[in-house]
């Protein structure tokens, strides 16, 4: 079995590989069409859109090390700019080339916003902050829509125009599957090249210890800075995304919750892990889905009726896998080497560490 | 003139209930330095509980007080079993991890409790129920109301009650010096996890009347109150300097005169009118009002940020912002 599979011995079987994901990646949405109804093809789009990210939240937060609670502000940023510049909220119809670069431009600038001030923090402060920079930004879209009206407030902007290039307009849930897919996969490339890159390895240094870093010549600042508008133009791209297939946005949709589901993924799949973080986001994107098409025919058929909604156990399953995972298996999943070495080494660390 | 003490009454008012709130957040804190995120979840579940038993015995025509007092009662036990055990389960084995790990327990502990709320209570928003005859006395043109009076009263004895506690009693000297030196005070005879979980069960009970408190005031509780009323005092807290006892008392009340004079005059202040831009919306004494009193929640945020900012230790508290 172990000589069938040995990739030095045969290098080309990790291309066989490679193609059998391809075909079976190329395959999917119509076999799920087929089978399973076309929902779950958009099922499949929202975990695609979840894996960008939350790979980009692992960039701040796996490579970087800063506690992000506040990433869906920038996944807001993004809906919002895909929204206002292609939709009749201002009568303008831009083309994706010119929205997807602003957007991821716009999210990059707040990123370097919420970043700037908060550069001396570490750790669980950074987290506060950022959750509150969330809120704020959420409060603002909710109520900028008067004196002027910007984002129509709680009613939020529809007839968003469907995502176009010259000729093809992506209207169905498959169309978007394969976009969203090239994209998840070009955001997956960069963030591979960006791991081992310089870049990435002085996020690692900042990580492990920042003083340190700084001792070494790492420009700490602009790189945490890097590390913000990074993961915040990644955020903005998917947002865009967001905003075209689902032609219509709210503040509902940036919530609080939503930036926790992120982080949720990027804890249990391995933070700083880039497969393992994708594993986090396709498994909390799925496995939710999964019980709620298993749990409600079961709850009606055990008592008569619905007693527990599926909401409410996705988000009770969010919550367990946080607590969990920091329990027994703090680096995740799919732990990172370098994470795993450091959060279980517990032994060696004092009770208090900051302090003695 | 009027509005501006007015305001002062509602901010100390909300305050007061901040302070509260902030000194579960601070003590837990300051002994073991972890933001207790969950806080706020266990401030919303004292709410709903003492709502559901108030509502119950609302009918059978008992007083008014001995009702809230019964209802606060049966809280105050809820909560406090939830805050054990929340250190117990979730925090008490992550004592020696690195310090995002029981951060992100803590986040996950919060989900838990709010969705376990929304099991136990739906979506529906509890009301207080008419019993209180509220009478409003006026001082210098602003009103206050009884409930207002008994809020604040309350919350002073109990920051009072606190201190006493803390700086007055064997077991606040033994609080005091596991926050100083776990380890120390560990070799000194202290039970250091008996003195920590004492800290989450008395910080979970404060949690709970400040709940019924705030619940009585706003007349409203629902499962989704904890998370922003969290966040609130844990600004608070930030503000007094986080793990400092007075500091917390000092930043509630302060917060909740921000807030309240933000809410009052941030109108007034954003109105291009009044500062003679020349707007179409301006001709006969109109207004361009860019923000309304519907921003008051962003004020704690910004409060929080520009504390980090420019004094992380807050007002009264000892450097920590650089901690990792």
């Amino acid at each position: 079995m172990r000589s069938l599979f040995n990739t030095k011995e045969k290098p080309w079987l990790i291309w066989v590989g490679f193609a059998l994901i391809g075909i079976a990646l190329a395959l999917l949405p119509f076999v799920l069409a087929q089978q399973v109804g076309t929902s779950w093809v958009r099922i499949t789009n929202f975990a695609l859109l979840y894996v960008m990210l939350a790979l980009g939240l692992n960039i701040v937060v796996g490579f970087a090390g800063l506690l992000d609670l506040g990433y869906i502000a920038f996944y807001a940023v993004g809906a919002y700019v895909y929204a206002l510049l292609a939709s009749p909220q201002f009568g303008l119809h831009l083309p994706f080339w010119a929205i997807l670069p602003i957007g991821a431009a716009v999210a990059a600038f707040f990123g370097v916003i919420l970043g700037a001030p908060t550069l001396k923090l570490r750790g669980d402060y950074l987290a506060i902050v950022t959750l509150g920079f969330g809120e704020i930004i959420r409060i603002f879209l909710n109520n900028l829509s008067q004196p002027v009206n910007i984002t129509n407030g709680p009613r939020g902007i529809a007839g968003i125009d469907p995502f176009a290039v010259p000729g093809f307009s992506f209207d169905s849930p498959i169309s978007y599957y394969y976009l969203l897919l090239a994209i998840a996969l070009g955001v997956i490339l960069v963030n591979l090249r960006l791991q081992n890159s310089r870049i990435g390895r002085a996020w690692e240094a900042i990580r492990e210890d920042e003083t340190a870093a700084r001792a070494m010549g790492i420009d700490t600042r602009n790189l945490k800075l890097l590390a913000f508008a990074m993961g915040a133009s990644f955020g903005g791209i998917a947002g865009g995304m967001f905003s075209a297939m689902q032609a219509f946005i709210s503040p509902e949709s940036f919530v609080l919750v939503e930036s926790i589901m992120v982080v949720s993924m990027v804890v249990l799949g391995g933070m700083g892990n880039i497969w393992g973080v994708i594993l986090g986001a396709l498994l909390l994107s799925f496995v939710p889905e999964i019980l709620r098409w298993t749990v409600t025919p079961l709850q009606e058929a055990l008592f008569g009726r619905m007693l527990i909604e599926p909401e409410v156990i996705r988000m009770l399953l969010f919550g367990l896998a946080l607590v969990l995972v920091m329990l027994y298996r703090p680096a995740g999943l799919l732990p990172s080497a370098v994470r795993k070495r450091e959060l279980t080494a517990s032994g060696e660390a004092p009770l208090v560490d900051a302090r003695l | 003139m009027d509005t501006f003490l007015q305001q002062i009454v509602n901010g100390l008012t909300a305050g007061s209930v901040y302070a509260v709130i902030a000194l579960g957040y601070t003590m837990v804190y300051g002994i073991i330095q972890l933001i207790n995120f969950a806080h706020g979840e266990v401030v919303m579940i004292g709410a709903m509980v003492a709502f559901t038993v108030i509502n119950a015995l609302a009918p059978s025509g008992m007083p008014p007080l001995a009702v809230v007092l019964i209802g606060t009662g049966c809280a105050i036990p809820v909560c406090v079993l939830v805050g054990y055990s929340m250190e117990r389960l979730a925090y008490r084995p992550l004592r020696r991890a690195p310090r995002l790990a029981p951060l992100i327990t803590a986040i996950g502990v919060s989900i838990i409790l709010q969705h376990l709320a929304l099991m136990v209570w739906s979506r529906n928003v509890l009301a207080f129920p008419q019993i209180i005859k509220t009478e409003t006395y006026f001082f210098l043109g602003a009103g206050i109301t009884t409930v207002q009076i008994a809020i604040l009263a309350i919350c002073f004895t109990l920051m009072v009650c606190l201190a006493i506690l803390v700086y007055r009693t064997p077991l606040g000297t033994a609080m005091r010096a596991t926050a100083q030196n776990p380890q120390v005070a560990g070799l000194m005879g202290i039970d250091i996890n008996r003195v920590i979980a004492v800290t989450f069960v008395i910080g979970a009970g404060l949690g709970a009347v400040a709940g019924v408190l705030f619940g009585t005031y706003y007349g409203v509780a629902q499962y989704t109150m904890g998370s922003v009323l969290g966040l609130k005092a844990f600004s608070a807290a930030v503000l007094g300097g986080i793990g400092n006892i007075p500091g917390a008392m000092l930043g509630g009340v302060l917060l909740g005169l921000v807030e309240a004079l933000g809410a009052g005059y941030i109108g007034e202040f954003t109105d291009l009118c009044a500062w003679g831009v020349p707007l179409e919306a301006c001709k006969g004494g109109g207004h361009f009002i860019l923000m309304g009193s519907n921003y008051q929640d962003v004020f704690a945020f910004i409060v929080l940020i520009l504390v980090l900012v420019l004094r992380p230790q807050g007002l009264l508290g000892e450097r920590v912002g650089d901690r990792a």
